[in-house]
């Protein structure tokens, strides 16, 4: 990787982090409703992976925790704050908010509030793209906890069956909300249960995003090729809580949260770029004061002065605007 | 036209659509190499190949998932599940996910797949095989919901959901696949919205749907017999429920009973009753009648499942006692 493309991407991920960290300021401010859960501490695993894809043309889909990744899709991240602030001018018109960000013109087909939902609505991408023949790939981000759920096992099952082009990966930080891997199941080693579906998979440290860069390319590779499905395991940690009403504390050690923010993926990137030599510490400074810079002069302001959707568009998007199945006056009809 | 069987007339519709798109696939239980359990894709698994028509593991939500998402992007699937009773298990993909997807995208994108289920009472399967859940979806804001009684809607209906842009949920009954009726024999889409009269009468409205539109007609021969001519309405799409074709009949007749395969709380009735009551009050002379299934879980043994469900004789019954008879 290109020096100039190693530090772009170190500046993505600082951006997300304080993009992150000024919703929660919203969010305080009552700016922001409903639930709010944010990335910190898991930056490489979306950024590592997609990376490795082509964005706008392989399909990206993620449970409730998903604002960055719709950012790495290429969503507009003015659209997805006014998103967040309900407003009209959000990615999902006010209408999905924090849960649900979609920027399906950038591929990213949304984030769903239903844990383990989005398993076969990845797989059925899949089943599109296959059905199409493009050598497109779909690629589905969920948390562990998601791998307790029905679908986990449905899925993979009929996605290996069925040789789908998708990739699972799986964020594991260790906690479903406020319990632990080791408290919801025996099965610590998530990538062990996708290879009981007999499904190529692995497992590598979600902290390193060289790791995991090195990883997801493989991973990538094997899925557009044709070969089937592939599950990525990538052990992470969220540094925050699971949501704005979870300290994040209680159920983890102060020590144990300390040892996983000494491995924060920004500042083990920032290190290793100092070390190459393609970064100095100024200059990441400044990346990060411009970083802060965008989302409070153009992002915020955007958001905060965007229109509130009309209530008179309240039944807008219940179903499509074209009544003709309704009628059954279909195009093409009775040829 | 045609005389064919329901399970033809929805074998063919699978079967012409499939011609006209190759982004028309159906997945389901035994709906491929078995040939389908109501033969409704009987054939197409030769003609059209395993990718098309799918076999699919045990595994109702999240085979149901993957016809949403494939739909996402483009794919027409038609999605069998079984047993209406069957589909309680994927209701987080038809009511969480393919309902809500267009709305919470802000119109970004829909989800047109096509959810066929065959439910109802058939011939003692039991309290866990004999579900009416169509309140379940037709309470489901983002979804259309329909209920064909009949052959040609069978196969009209399924080829215009195929290609509509909304999620369709076609609720089938177990009892009806056998039933003979008319289909055109050239190519036909029905309406996804909107009632049938099916009878013509002028003393009373019997409204129903499904397997009651059936029960209605039945009891109208008998009323017939005693002078009492009924017209019944087959209300075919459950939501929303055409107001208008119900006010035109009550127009003329003035009375109404109403008969549902489920039971009478927070059933299908008691929504057809609110209609009644907000759209077209004023055309009753007496409040409408529900001739429901009893409220308990439909029983094994032949008579009391007789006697859990609505039939001719009991609408007839009612309908006597509502006019006075």
């Amino acid at each position: 990787m290109e020096a100039a493309d190693r530090k772009r991407l170190l500046q993505e991920m600082v951006f997300a982090r304080r993009f992150e960290e000024r919703t929660a300021e919203a969010y305080h401010h009552r700016d922001i409703g409903g639930f709010l859960h944010l990335y910190p501490g898991q930056e490489a695993c979306a950024f590592g992976v997609l990376e490795q894809a082509r964005m706008g043309h392989d399909y990206v889909i993620t449970g409730y925790r998903d604002h960055v990744h719709a950012l790495k899709c290429g969503a507009d991240p003015k659209e997805v704050m006014a998103e967040l602030y309900g407003k009209e001018t959000g990615s999902s018109r006010g209408r999905g908010g924090s849960m649900h960000i979609f920027d399906v013109k950038n591929h990213f087909m949304g984030g769903y509030a239903l844990v383990g939902e989005p398993y076969p609505l990845a797989a059925g991408l899949a089943k599109g793209i296959k059905m199409k023949g493009t050598d497109q790939i779909a690629i589905c981000f969920l948390g562990d906890g998601a791998n307790n759920q029905g679908t986990f096992h449905e899925t993979l099952n009929m996605a290996q069956l069925w040789e789908l082009p998708v990739l699972f990966v799986c964020e594991n930080n260790l906690y479903a909300i406020g319990t632990s891997l080791e408290r919801s199941t025996p099965a610590h080693d998530q990538y062990l249960r996708a290879q009981s579906y007999k499904m190529e998979a692995d497992q590598v440290d979600g902290q390193d995003i060289d790791t995991v860069m090195e990883a997801a390319e493989k991973a990538v590779d094997f899925v557009r090729s044709g070969k089937g499905p592939y599950f990525l395991e990538l052990m992470t940690y969220r540094l925050r809580g699971h949501s704005m009403s979870d300290s994040g504390r209680g159920y983890r050690s102060e020590d144990e949260i300390k040892q996983w923010m000494e491995r924060d993926p920004i500042y083990l990137f920032r290190d290793r770029l100092v070390e190459e030599g393609v970064l100095t510490a100024d200059e990441f400074e400044q990346m990060d004061k411009d970083a802060q810079q965008h989302v409070d002069d153009e992002v915020i302001p955007f958001a905060e002065n965007s229109p509130e959707p009309d209530v008179g568009d309240l039944h807008k998007y219940v179903l499509s605007d074209d009544d003709s199945c309704a009628m059954g006056q279909i195009a093409g009809g009775g040829k | 036209m045609a005389e064919i069987f329901y399970w033809d007339a929805v074998r063919r519709a699978h079967d012409e659509e499939m011609a006209n798109d190759p982004l028309v696939f159906a997945m389901g239980e035994d709906i491929g190499l078995p040939g389908g359990t109501y033969k409704a894709t009987q054939g197409l698994f030769d003609k059209y190949g395993e990718e098309r028509v799918m076999d699919t593991p045990i595994s109702e939500n999240s085979y149901t998932g993957i016809g949403v998402g494939a739909s996402m992007i483009g794919a027409r699937p038609i999605v069998e599940i079984m047993s209406v009773n069957f589909a309680l298990l994927a209701t987080d993909q038809i009511i969480n996910a393919a309902a809500k997807i267009r709305y919470m995208s802000g119109g970004q994108v829909g989800c047109p797949v096509v959810v066929r289920s065959p439910g109802g009472v058939a011939h003692q399967l039991g309290a866990q095989h004999s579900g009416r859940l169509e309140k379940l979806f037709a309470g489901t804001s983002g979804l259309r919901v329909v209920t064909p009684a009949f052959p040609v809607d069978a196969y009209g209906m399924l080829k215009t959901a195929v290609r509509c842009d909304d999620p369709v949920v076609i609720l089938e009954h177990e009892a009806i696949y056998n039933l003979k009726g008319e289909v055109p024999d050239e190519e036909y889409f029905a309406p996804l919205e909107g009632a049938r009269v099916v009878r013509e009468g002028t003393d009373v409205t019997l409204i129903g749907y499904l397997m009651s539109t059936h029960w209605n007609l039945a009891a109208a021969d008998k009323l017939a017999e005693q002078g009492i001519s009924a017209e019944v309405i087959d209300l075919r799409s459950l939501k929303p429920i055409d107001a208008d074709t119900l006010r035109t009949s009550l127009a003329k007749t003035h009375k109404a009973v109403i008969c549902t395969e489920d039971e009478a709380p927070v059933g299908m009735s008691a929504e057809i009753m609110a209609v009644l009551n907000e759209q077209c009050f004023f055309e009753l002379d007496a409040p409408p009648v529900r001739v429901t299934a009893e409220d308990v879980p439909i029983p094994y043994n032949h008579t009391l499942e007789k006697a859990a469900l609505p039939d001719a004789d009991k609408i007839a019954t009612a309908t006597q006692k509502l006019l006075g008879h």
